[in-house]
């Protein structure tokens, strides 16, 4: 990490939507999303102000990790065409500002989840900030490719805290939740690292396309994606579940596998659109949607 | 600086203690009904 770059040295204060920017609004949605299904289908009762309390320390702490993440990567940002114009390599913004901003954001939402919703709930939203600032961020993202495996923990634990924060305690369902989004995660990522390749390449992150090729890469989001299929049914096989989520479990983890197949067996060629990899992608996002929303309706409908 | 950018500064500034009220508002709010949320799970 470079401490000191002339274009990270603006004259005028950074605007409230930069500040806003490097919560990543979109990852947020997913993050909170997730947690919101692990609380809406955990059993018991929570109320509905503490409820709404424990989502947003989850969606602050989320935000507080993206931002000190962005303040960490700044100067790779720069050399990445999809992260160059973020707030921090942009020049809109001091990076002492950013990090004071993550700080608090991190801070505030485990002393509200720890004094308003429940000790392990606040316990387990600082372990998963430590987790992708410190052991994702800063120490596997650079060094391994197995980065996304490990570091896809870190997205993992919303469901996780949104239960225990209805229950107080953590059982299997929602380690199971927890292992959903686990294994997801590197064939979402090696997806989009397959059509952005050039960039991590650029930046010298180790992603997987750039050390161990795109024909390894290729048969390991096809790995992933049957375990997923295992891992995903695996509520519905302890009987945590009813058929609704078993039923939109399969289909949507067949649809996964076979669109993995798709960029599994073929290899790119010069001037490639990487069609199927943005398709596997695309799909990828509204495959954790859906699937976290079967879980709710199929909770609901029981209940 | 300029007057324009004297002028963006301060329209920055201003733009930027509006939403930090309306986060630390927000928060009073916030804590007003977990406190009583508490309170009556007690």
């Amino acid at each position: 990490m470079n401490t000191t770059t002339a274009t990270f040295a603006p004259t005028l204060p950074a605007d409230w939507r930069d500040f806003l920017a490097l919560t990543k609004p979109r990852v947020m949605s997913l993050v909170v999303f997730t947690g919101l299904c692990g609380l809406l289908a955990a059993p018991g009762h929570i109320h509905p102000v503490l409820g709404f309390a424990a989502i947003l320390c989850i969606a602050m702490g989320a935000g507080g990790a993206a931002v000190l993440n962005q303040w960490w990567e700044a100067d790779i940002d720069a050399l990445m065409k999809r992260t160059a114009n973020r707030p921090l390599p942009g020049g809109r913004m001091r990076r002492e500002d950013a990090r004071d901003f993550g700080l608090f954001l991190c801070f505030t939402s485990v002393i509200v989840m720890g004094l308003a919703v429940h000790p392990l709930a606040a316990g387990v939203l600082a372990l998963s900030i430590v987790y992708y600032s410190v052991i994702y961020t800063m120490w596997l993202k650079p060094r391994t490719p197995q980065n996304i495996v490990i570091g896809g923990g870190a997205g993992a634990f919303p469901p996780l805290i949104g239960w225990i924060a209805v229950t107080g305690h953590i059982t299997l369902m929602p380690v199971l939740l927890f292992a959903i989004i686990f294994t997801w995660t590197p064939p979402h990522f090696w997806a989009l690292a397959l059509f952005v390749k050039t960039d991590y390449a650029k930046a010298g992150i180790p992603m997987m396309p750039v050390v161990a090729g795109e024909r390894s890469t290729r048969q390991q989001i096809l790995v992933y994606a049957v375990i997923l299929l295992g891992v995903a049914l695996a509520p519905w096989a302890i009987g945590g579940t009813g058929a609704i989520y078993g039923a939109a479990a399969f289909v949507l983890s067949a649809v996964f596998l076979a669109l993995s197949a798709r960029v599994a067996f073929r290899q790119s060629q010069p001037g490639d659109t990487m069609k199927p990899e943005k398709q596997l992608f695309a799909f990828s996002v509204l495959y954790l949607f859906a699937l976290f929303a079967a879980l709710v309706v199929d909770r609901m409908v029981l209940a | 600086m300029t007057p324009e950018e004297q002028e963006e500064f301060i329209r920055r500034r201003k733009a930027r203690n509006g939403v930090i009220a309306l986060g630390l508002f927000g928060l009073v709010v916030l804590f007003y009904f977990i406190t009583i949320a508490r309170i009556g799970g007690n």
